[in-house]
């Protein structure tokens, strides 16, 4: 694929979670918690309301469509503030400083006075229907010549449970969103720069780790196609991926565009109308259940509406995802049918009660009521309007689904869903505050100072600083734990482990320091460090665990023990002399359960086996 | 700093400096929006005394939107539509703590001629820091046979999730309901599935913030509106649609005042209240002040300042016969208030004195139940 040929232009915006101590307007701290763990529940209904300029904004209208009672999680770790029960506290200083700390990095300029924002949002994500939002700084420069556009600093949303159940736990916490200008145009170089931009994150050490703490929306248009938002794409990897597939929709529906004027195709609203009787007595579960089915006629649409746009979507898949805001579970095409349960008969009796050509393609949609049947419809027809107009190409906010193609979500919101957030004042940026700002040592810079610092090869020192773990490295360094000790539990030791399916996420850093101090006091050998953290994992105390794995060995024990294996063993040694070393090594280690340390085990093992090996 | 809105929609403050003046655009016509009323559903009277129901920001014109009039409700509140037609009259445009005596006069006779004019409901939208004042006050001065309910919202109207489109949803369906008192209604609980209807001598905003602020003190509530479905349930002792007569009673004394007792309160504190027609004391426990202050309120007494004792325990009966401080207040002649609310009851006074001269008279008003703010028993615990 020629992607410049193409004209694909692309453009970042990444949430990443600030790992601050309270959230951004609420003094909350800023932990995940399980579902199970909520404390109370309570529910609300949300509705549209006008912006500052007097318009409801396109994509709130578009949630409008549906009646939605939310259900809300509340946790012992949450309060009023995420409940929407109370004001929200000054925006959170300790996460504007890490706002500003990012804007520096990139060379931005900080606007001189923040203010906070409502981002218009009633899908249920944030109960009091927008989010917080605030632009921090502006203008800064990527390593491709491209522009960072802005810095803002947001609320996190609730997570969605299912459906139209939310958890509070996740509503508040602090998120910068960066936005870069259109200034990427092929695949691989989105994804590039969204690895560099997320290595810079990282390089502040104030950032969440782990999966779902760093969100990607990518921002897509080709040549005759739209601007389209991909939101969450959540791992790296894929962003590549969703790049292709967006520019292989696009081009598609141009294709399809194309061949429908082409046929002269068009979308017949006079032949919308009520069919339930027609699936009286049909066997698909889906029409049984429905209070009223509706279909329409669109004219030259045959095998279109079918074909693949990307992989696993169609035509028809738009349509459907259109069709759902009505609270409708999707459409059926004649493209498709017989299946589901219609049989070859129905779809005849249909297309002929429909008057419905070899050409033509009848869309069917099942309702709980008439209005919802009738919303459907509309939605179907707007979509297939699109498809044979001049844009066939809507301007969208899609989510990605698991393989990298995507869905529609709703319209692209206007600058109509901000609103000025009245609740909290604004904070100037002073020329001294933003002078103090000092920028962090980046990542790639560390990894080359710990090569050469810690004698550490460079690939390895590269996965260190990019380790969720670094933070633990550095007090490991700064209490005087060896850097190779250090760096060879986290990377290696600790990745084998779970591999091995041990839970090392239950080690909890001071476990790590503990048992890096009793290896360089010389209380557990290196070699124990896998058995503790087994022990550790489990459950038990790193005291608990050296005592019962490592008990404490002195030297004259060690010797003690060592006397009585050569002495159980005399013909042994007699016959192998001090080749004897090696095999009774693993011996002695095995009888010490790790608490010595091998070199000191080598040492006096050499020893008594010289002198048994003494003549008498 | 200057407010720049950028194309994004973001706001960011510059200093003034650092702008330069382009134009300024010609003030956008404001839509008129048409709504359809449907003249077979029962007709109400929306009073506005600036409550939030329908307010935003507007950068066009300059302010806060204080247009009001059925259209603007219905717009921003379609369901409203489907119960009822609407009047509306803007009263006042003030935020609750500047509310005074003299505009609850104002509303009382704007309300009365509603009634007198056909409504079949009132909806008064009101600030709810003194929504409970403004009720209580109504409540004396109107006698009336259709319900007239007080409805604000806790969380702003230009948010989502605001809480205005319930409560005036379900004020609403209650004005159309079989009530015949004043009342507050509010959401009952933190979710959006239902309201309170609290009596308007007995309801007290108990929360700075929360949307279940409003809580009826010493009995329960005197019924529930579900939401979205619109179900009112009336409590047995809810009064009903027709039990009073129409009446104004409007004269109030404003010259009455709301004192709370705290340990070390200084006599002197009393003696700004001197030349008062009445003084209600928010005491301790059972109607407690410190000895200290009892020759103060005998001097008042003597003067004839009317003295009425209520607790700051908000629950409960004011009981001075129990302990020698409360003997020797009955002795100064102050008067026990009963298990009135502290508010219901400066409220009460001042409508007392306004309509009654006698002293005598006035002290037996004081104690008798006019509008359900005096419980002859205590039937409801906490």
């Amino acid at each position: 694929m020629d992607y410049k040929k193409a004209g694909l232009i692309a453009g970042i915006e990444i949430h990443q979670q600030l790992d601050t101590a309270e959230k951004l307007f609420c003094h909350c701290p800023t932990t995940l918690r399980e579902t199970t763990e909520h404390a109370g529940e309570f529910s609300r209904f949300l509705r549209a309301t006008v912006s500052e300029m007097g318009e409801i904004d396109r994509a709130a209208k578009e949630e409008m469509k549906r009646d939605r009672r939310f259900q809300y999680y509340t946790y012992d770790t949450t309060c009023l503030v995420e409940n929407d029960e109370e004001p929200p506290a000054p925006i959170n200083d300790e996460a504007l400083s890490v706002c500003l700390t990012i804007g520096k990095m990139f060379g931005m300029t900080p606007v001189p006075q923040v203010h906070t924002m409502r981002k218009l949002v009633i899908d249920g994500s944030n109960t009091s229907g927008f989010q917080r939002t605030a632009l921090v700084a502006l203008n800064g420069t990527l390593p491709n010549g491209g522009e960072i556009e802005t810095i803002c600093l947001e609320e996190e949303a609730a997570q969605r449970v299912k459906d139209e159940v939310f958890s509070l736990d996740r509503l508040g916490i602090p998120l910068v969103e960066i936005t870069t200008s259109p200034c990427m145009h092929t695949p691989e170089e989105v994804q590039k720069m969204a690895e560099y931009i997320g290595m810079v994150l990282r390089s502040t050490g104030k950032v969440k780790r782990g999966i779902g703490t760093i969100r990607q929306d990518v921002n897509i248009s080709i040549a005759q196609g739209a601007r389209v938002e991909i939101k969450g794409v959540q791992e790296l990897d894929l962003i590549a991926e969703v790049v292709r597939r967006e520019v292989q929709r696009q081009q598609s529906l141009l294709a399809i565009r194309d061949e429908l004027k082409g046929r002269g195709a068009s979308v017949d609203t006079a032949s919308a109308q009520d069919i339930t009787v027609l699936f009286r007595d049909t066997k698909s579960t889906v029409l049984k259940k429905a209070k009223k089915i509706h279909a329409i006629v669109l004219k030259g649409f045959a095998g279109l509406v079918g074909r693949e746009i990307q992989p696993e979507r169609r035509l028809g898949s738009e349509m459907s995802d259109y069709a759902k805001k009505c609270g409708v579970g999707g459409i059926f095409h004649t493209d498709e049918l017989p299946a589901y349960g219609v049989t070859t008969e129905e779809v005849a009796t249909l297309k002929a009660h429909m008057k419905a050509g070899e050409a033509d393609c009848v869309i069917i949609v099942a309702g709980a009521s008439e209005k919802q049947a009738a919303c459907a419809i509309g939605q179907v027809v707007t979509r297939a309007a699109i498809a044979l107009s001049d844009k066939p190409v809507p301007e969208e906010t899609r989510k990605m689904l698991e393989t990298g193609s995507t869905a529609y979500m709703r319209p692209l919101p206007g600058a109509a869903r901000m609103y000025p957030e009245t609740d909290v004042l604004p904070v100037i940026i002073s020329d001294a505050r933003w002078k103090a700002v000092s920028i962090p040592e980046l990542l790639t810079a560390r990894a080359d100072r710990y090569a050469k610092e810690y004698q550490i090869d460079l690939p390895y020192a590269l996965q260190l600083a990019g380790s969720e773990k670094l933070p633990l490295f550095e007090r490991a360094i700064r209490e005087g734990i060896k850097p190779k000790l250090a760096a060879f539990t986290i990377l290696s030791t600790v990745t084998e482990l779970r591999r091995d399916g041990v839970d090392v996420r239950k080690i909890s850093d001071d476990a790590y320091l503990a048992t890096w101090h009793a290896v360089e006091k010389g209380q557990a050998a290196k070699e124990a460090i896998p058995e503790l953290f087994r022990s550790i994992a489990a459950g038990n105390s790193f005291e608990e665990s050296l005592k019962k794995l490592a008990p404490q060995v002195s030297r004259e024990e060690l010797e003690a023990i060592v006397r009585k294996i050569l002495a159980d063993r005399s013909d042994f040694i007699a016959q192998k002399g001090r080749a004897a070393l090696g095999p009774l090594m693993g011996v002695v280690m095995a009888e010490v359960r790790g608490s010595v340390d091998g070199k000191l085990v080598s040492e006096v093992l050499k020893t008594e086996i010289d002198r048994a090996l003494e003549p008498k | 700093m200057a407010v720049v809105k950028l194309g994004s929609g973001y706001n960011i403050g510059v200093p003034p400096g650092v702008c330069t003046f382009v134009e300024r655009p010609a003030p956008a016509a404001i839509k008129p929006v048409d709504v359809k009323q449907d003249s077979s559903l029962p007709n109400l009277s929306i009073v506005s005394t600036g409550g939030t129901i329908a307010s935003r920001i507007d950068y066009r014109t300059g302010s806060v939107t204080s247009q009001f009039n059925a259209s603007d409700i219905l717009v921003a509140i379609p369901e409203l539509a489907e119960i009822a037609n609407y009047r509306t009259i803007p009263l006042a445009t003030i935020l609750s703590e500047n509310m005074t005596p003299a505009i609850w006069q104002e509303l009382a006779r704007a309300i009365h001629e509603e009634i007198k004019g056909g409504a079949k409901g009132i909806i008064v939208t009101h600030g709810t820091d003194t929504m409970a004042y403004s009720a209580a006050a109504i409540s004396f001065m109107i006698d009336t046979p259709v319900p007239i309910l007080f409805v604000g919202s806790q969380r702003s109207a230009d948010r989502p999730s605001s809480d205005n489109a319930m409560n005036a949803v379900c004020a609403a369906a209650a004005a159309t309901s079989d009530l015949g008192e004043v009342a507050v209604v509010m959401h009952a609980s933190t979710n959006d599935d239902h309201c309170a209807i609290h009596r308007g001598t007995r309801v007290r905003k108990m929360h700075t913030s929360r949307r279940d602020a409003f809580r009826s003190l010493g009995i329960p509530p005197i019924g529930t509106v579900e939401y979205p479905s619109r179900t009112v349930t009336l409590a047995p002792d809810a009064v009903r649609r027709g039990t009073h007569k129409l009446a104004l009673h409007d004269k109030l004394e404003p010259h009455c005042a709301l004192v709370q007792f705290f340990p070390g309160m200084s006599p002197d504190i009393l003696k700004a209240f001197e030349g008062y027609k009445g003084l209600v004391i928010s005491g301790t426990g059972l109607g407690h002040t410190s000895t200290t202050l009892i020759p103060q309120l005998r001097r008042f007494t003597d003067a004839g300042t009317l003295v009425v004792m209520t607790s700051q325990c908000m629950n409960g009966r004011v009981c001075d016969r129990v302990y020698d401080t409360g003997r020797d207040l009955l002795d100064a002649g102050v008067i026990e208030g009963g298990d009135m609310l502290p508010e219901a009851a400066l409220v009460k006074m001042m409508w007392v004195l306004g309509n009654e001269k006698d002293t005598k008279k006035a002290k037996v008003l004081m104690q008798s139940d006019l509008k359900g703010e005096c419980n002859r028993r205590s039937a409801h615990g906490l």
